[in-house]
């Protein structure tokens, strides 16, 4: 298969992407050397392709960009640092780490992700070292975090079911071990293991990903019913568990989603994932492998902006793809089971597991942990985290759970949390607690609108609005991204904003409040005064004749604000 | 004009002169040295009698026919004051050899019929790099005995130094130890050097024309000199230069503050190499001089003489633009403890207390005076009249000619810090940080650096090593070297406290070293790790690698800090010719004293 690789559908050549892995030797190219290099703080483009899978890739402080130019010197060159846990699952000692790295090597701040992961902002090149060591020696990895392979398997961190979420937990372990790059590079450039020559090629050094790794980038994730924190319809795989009394039966299996497209290209789109039937829980790896190759085999090489599995699964129909993968697989799927999702938000504060430990789940805004004036949040955690003896979990939606918290120690956690004053959220508007940004500004190179440090105010001006109409309580999902790719699924929210150009916002409505349905595009390029001005009368409205239980994005659409979009092809339409 | 402290002449005889001299023609000059150089030789008087030794030090050459002018010097001055000097002499048909002191042969002194020095003081009352070891040979053993030699010295330095024209003062003291006589008495200059220099030049001038009018006709100098910039500007005229950039090269967040500074030379006429050094007048902080005249409880707006002018301006600007209000010397002190006896300043002067002055003249200025002292009743006639002229302040110049034509630029770290309740600033770099904008005027001077200059061989391989503001003038070497499409090797050595925020001129270097004009280039940020690592260690990890340039003949520069850096420098490359090279301590200083004299090793430090 290894010709096979390169081949495009539409049999363009292959981007340049492609052939920088390829040129690579399993994702090494001249990273070494790059990292040596005193003279910039930053790595080639060639090999910053490479970091990606590494788990990091090269940012600069964009605030200070063109001040920087003018003084001749070179962009402030930092690195994004993203490390993985599967099913955002972390000991004391790794959250413990995890904030002695980001206050000694990178901005002081770490950034629960969207998936589950860790990210450090500002780690310069001279630190990127120590940095992986640390990660590595508590036994996490920033191997795979990023680049074109399989990414942080995601799963619902769901406290209430605590039973089902072990046994879901450890399957999605298995399928992102399953899934890792084999390559020893990694361990070479960070981690000082010796080099040993392998004259090895493609599928025998590299068995699933072989020489040239995945067209793009591939993401799996496991939604334990009714909660959709996971959004399991945005993965390329999705996992819906099936259980009975405490029992995983087994998953529903949904492929094709994802979020990412490109403002002005209506061939690209966000999509949401097909059921395709139900498999027992030991043959979910197997049917994960298989997806991923065909994805490998199949995907689109020669455009990465149409590279994305869904894009695959739409331009050969999902008929072909039961096909090949059960082909594939030598054995068929069941028939999709019943299921039902009530929600894709997070419940926030005490409750008690099925195994008699105890949750908390904090409300963080956009998922960044950081100590301000008023607010400790890091040094807090820092001292639960001493004092703990269960588990920490990062929420998809940007939180923290404190997990595993046993009857003796529950007065303990309850204190520190006091004592610092972290929030459950409860204090907040439900649009609020409902809400996520991605990163953007400074440091995301892709940005073209400002989201995690712009967001809370616009909340801010959202609230006096619903305070006005009577919704504090009421729970609408609101996302923002300062840029098309989706890294806070914003095509899934009820409410969500895609930036365009600083200052300047696509206003989407009507997305399924349990993440079933994608949104559509309402307005245009619009600024603060006209996002107000138009949101503000639809919110009123929605108080006044909404039906009961009726939530905001399915008012949307009855309400003729927008059409339904039942299929990203007619997201755009 | 001859006076009784610059000549052999008592005052009636010196006034009988000042009034025939200007009368003579160039002939009758010719013929009338002629003339008293026959009679002396003859052991006649020329006329009435001429009371040679009424000067003790001083004494009638028998037979100056020929003279030796040797200059040390650091920036350049003491070159050019002695081409001038070697240029006068010739045209009174002296026979001039004219020679920095690393060119000069030693062992040839003895034949030396005049030696003329000239020769600044560096640092701690240190020789320039180019007189060194001249200086270490007339202290050593090997000197000779120098009987009846005629011979006179001109001090270059800074009254603001301790140790003030120290080098001069040496040379004159050794070479009388030796047996020479002096032909003219040592003058010591000031930072403001022109009149003093012109006064000494005289002197020699008097004293060794008498005997060489036999000469029938002027010999050329045997080291000629490049032709000078041909502008009307110069130190004392200097052009008035427009600010066309001003900006700070320090990131966000940096302890410190560089500005490069970009100035028009359009329709000046100057011309620099790459290498040369720009005077620069600066202006005193307005804060300073309005706290300066509050103290004294004088008038902003009352007239003032200009320093050495009858012309009058107000106080504030006399203070702003005119006086050095920053800095304190014993000078000033004894002069100010003569103008107002009794105010305690004098007490400070006492035998004993020589320490206390030292210490207390150190960080201090005017101000700092000003309030410890009392001064009711001064007027400020009486204590401007006492001060120093705003001395021009030299920066080495950072861009090419060739690149930046009707150009120039500079590097200027900004100074201030705290001392004795008070923020300190930097005279020149303040201005120019804090006040200096786009479009106004910066009245500038081309200085001259004869001894920083690159190889004439565009091929020779050179190894710049230049942290902090040291780095300016490698962009003008690289600048040059770039327009030029030299062929050789090039590589930089460059540090400073922090990567991100510190690297002056990043992007060029980065640009440079893409393009291939700059080889290569190593860098040491000394704040960014736990060990501080500077730029001497780097080299000395490129200890194998910088011996084999060094073989292949590369040239060596040093450009920055004198005290701490460019000593360390000195001795990471005693290091690395003694471990790659095999010598032994000695030879290893022999091997670099032997760079210097070809011009391999130099130094523009400060």
């Amino acid at each position: 298969m290894s010709d096979n690789n390169l081949l495009s559908p539409n049999s363009a050549p292959h981007s340049d992407v492609e052939d920088i892995k390829k040129r690579s030797d399993y994702l090494r190219g001249t990273l070494e050397e790059s990292l040596k290099d005193r003279i910039t703080g930053s790595i080639s483009e060639d090999d910053n392709r490479l970091m990606k899978f590494h788990g990091s890739y090269m940012q600069d402080d964009r605030d200070v960009r063109n001040e920087r130019s003018k003084q001749k010197l070179e962009p402030a060159y930092q690195f994004m640092v993203r490390v993985r846990a599967a099913g955002g699952v972390v000991s004391p000692e790794q959250w413990l780490m995890m904030d002695r790295i980001a206050q000694r090597h990178a901005n002081g701040t770490i950034r629960l992700t969207t998936r589950q992961s860790f990210q450090l902002h500002g780690v310069i090149k001279w630190n990127m070292k120590t940095v992986i060591q640390e990660v590595n020696e508590e036994l996490l990895s920033t191997l795979a975090a990023c680049g074109d392979v399989n990414r942080n398997v995601m799963c619902n961190p769901n406290p209430y079911q605590s039973e089902v979420h072990e046994q879901v937990n450890e399957w999605a372990q298995k399928v992102s071990r399953h899934l890792e790059p084999h390559t020893r590079a990694y361990h070479e450039i960070w981690l000082d293991e010796e080099k040993v020559a392998d004259s090895r090629d493609g599928e025998e050094q590299e068995p699933i990903y072989g020489a040239v790794y995945l067209p793009r980038k591939f993401k799996i994730g496991i939604a334990v019913p009714p909660a959709n924190e996971v959004d399991v319809f945005s993965q390329d795989l999705g996992f819906i568990a099936i259980h009975e009394e405490g029992r995983l039966l087994g998953f529903n299996v949904a492929v094709g989603g994802g979020m990412g497209m490109t403002h002005g290209d209506s061939k690209t789109y966000p999509q949401v994932a097909r059921t395709i039937g139900f498999v027992t829980p030991e043959q979910i790896v197997d049917v994960a492998e298989k997806t991923v190759t065909i994805q490998r085999d199949y995907g689109d090489r020669a455009v990465r902006k149409h590279a994305r599995f869904k894009y695959t699964i739409d331009d050969r129909g999902i008929e072909w793809f039961i096909e090949e993968l059960q082909q594939r697989l030598g054995w068929k799927l069941q028939e999709t089971r019943s299921y039902h999702f009530e929600h894709n938000g997070d419940r926030y504060g005490w409750v008690k597991g099925s195994n008699n430990k105890w949750h908390y789940t904090l409300f963080i805004q956009n998922g960044r942990v950081k100590d301000e004036e008023g607010y400790l949040l890091m040094s807090g955690l820092r001292e639960i985290a001493k004092a703990h003896t269960g588990d920490f979990r990062l929420t998809p939606n940007q939180n923290l759970i404190i997990g595993g918290v046993t009857a003796q120690k529950k007065k303990k956690i309850a204190q520190l949390i006091e004592t610092y004053g972290l929030t459950d959220g409860a204090a907040y508007s439900a649009l609020r607690r409902n809400s996520m940004a991605c990163v953007a500004f400074p440091t995301c190179g892709l940005a073209m609108a400002e989201s995690e440090r712009y967001l809370p105010t616009l909340i801010d001006k959202l609230e006096a609005v619903l305070d006005e109409a009577g919704l504090r309580d009421d729970e609408i999902v609101i996302r923002m991204t300062g840029c098309p790719n989706g890294c806070a699924r914003p095509a899934l929210a009820e409410i969500s904003f895609i930036g365009k150009a600083p200052g300047k916002y696509n206003l989407y409505l009507g997305g399924g409040f349990a993440g079933q349905r994608l949104n559509k595009l309402y307005r245009e390029n619009i600024g603060e005064t006209e996002i107000l001005a138009e949101l503000g009368p639809i919110l009123n409205r929605y108080a006044r004749e909404r039906e009961d239980g009726e939530h905001f994005g399915d008012f949307c659409i009855r309400a003729g604000y927008v059409k339904e979009v039942r299929s990203g092809l007619d997201f755009h339409d | 004009m001859l006076q009784v402290t610059n000549s052999p002449f008592q005052q009636d005889q010196a006034d009988l002169l000042n009034r025939l001299l200007p009368t003579l023609t160039e002939g009758q000059k010719i013929w009338l040295s002629g003339y008293l150089a026959a009679h002396m030789a003859a052991g006649a008087p020329a006329g009435a009698a001429v009371p040679a030794a009424s000067v003790p030090d001083a004494i009638a050459p028998a037979a100056a026919r020929e003279a030796t002018v040797l200059f040390g010097s650091q920036t350049g001055n003491g070159q050019k004051l002695a081409k001038k000097l070697a240029g006068r002499l010739t045209d009174q048909g002296v026979q001039v050899t004219l020679s920095s002191m690393i060119d000069f042969k030693p062992n040839t002194l003895k034949k030396v019929q005049n030696l003329l020095i000239l020769v600044s003081t560096h640092g701690e009352g240190d020789p320039p790099d180019n007189a060194i070891s001249f200086y270490e040979f007339l202290y050593s053993k090997r000197a000779p005995q120098l009987e009846g030699m005629p011979f006179s010295v001109l001090a270059l330095g800074d009254t603001s130094y301790e140790f003030f024209c120290k080098t001069g003062k040496d040379f004159d003291e050794r070479l009388a130890e030796l047996g020479g006589k002096r032909l003219a008495p040592r003058v010591d200059c000031d930072v403001d050097y022109e009149e003093a220099a012109e006064s000494w030049m005289a002197s020699v001038l008097a004293s060794l024309g008498q005997a060489s009018a036999a000469a029938l006709a002027p010999v050329a100098v045997t080291a000629a000199a490049p032709a000078g910039p041909s502008s009307d500007y110069s130190r004392s005229r200097p052009f008035q230069a427009a600010v066309l950039e001003n900006l700070n090269l320090n990131g966000r967040g940096s302890d410190r503050e560089t500005r490069h500074l970009e100035l028009s030379l359009e329709d000046s006429g100057l011309r620099y190499e790459p290498g040369d050094s720009l005077g620069v007048y600066p202006q005193n902080h307005p804060r300073l001089v309005d706290e300066l005249i509050e103290a004294m409880g004088w008038q902003a707006d009352e007239l003032v003489a200009l320093p050495k002018s009858a012309e009058q301006c107000p106080l504030r600007e006399a203070l702003t633009s005119h006086y050095e209000i920053t800095v304190l010397t014993k000078p000033l002190i004894e002069q100010l403890a003569a103008l107002v006896p009794g105010n305690g300043l004098g007490e400070l002067l006492a035998a004993g207390r020589e320490q206390e002055l030292r210490a207390y003249v150190k960080d201090r200025d005017l101000l700092d005076l000003a309030r410890d002292y009392e001064w009711q009743g001064v007027s400020a006639n009486a204590f401007v009249a006492l001060l120093r002229k705003i001395p021009a302040r030299l920066y080495s110049i950072a861009s090419s000619p060739s690149a930046y034509p009707d150009e120039v630029h500079l590097t200027i770290r900004k100074v201030d810090y705290e001392a004795l309740g008070r923020v300190r600033y930097g005279v020149c770099s303040t201005y120019v940080a804090e006040r200096l904008e786009p479009g106004q005027t910066l009245p500038v001077f081309v200085q001259e650096n004869p001894n920083f200059k690159l190889p004439s061989d565009p091929g020779t391989p050179i190894i710049m090593i230049g942290p902090g503001t040291g780095v300016a003038p490698f962009r003008a070497f690289l600048g040059e070297r770039e327009e030029l499409g030299a062929e050789g090797k090039s590589w930089l050595f460059y540090g400073d406290q922090h990567f991100s925020t510190d690297f002056l001129y990043q992007v060029e270097w980065q640009r440079w070293l893409k393009d291939g004009v700059l080889t290569q280039m190593d860098v040491a940020f000394s704040r960014d790790t736990a060990e501080k690592v500077y730029v001497q260690h780097r080299m000395l990890e490129k200890s194998k690698e910088l011996y084999q340039w060094l073989e292949q003949g590369a040239a060596v520069y040093v450009c920055g800090d004198e005290k701490k850096m460019a000593h360390d420098v000195q001795a990471a490359l005693l290091t690395i010719l003694q471990r790659e090279g095999g010598l032994s301590e000695a030879d290893a200083t022999a091997y670099l004293a032997k760079m210097q004299q070809e011009k391999r090793y130099q130094r523009d430090v400060y």
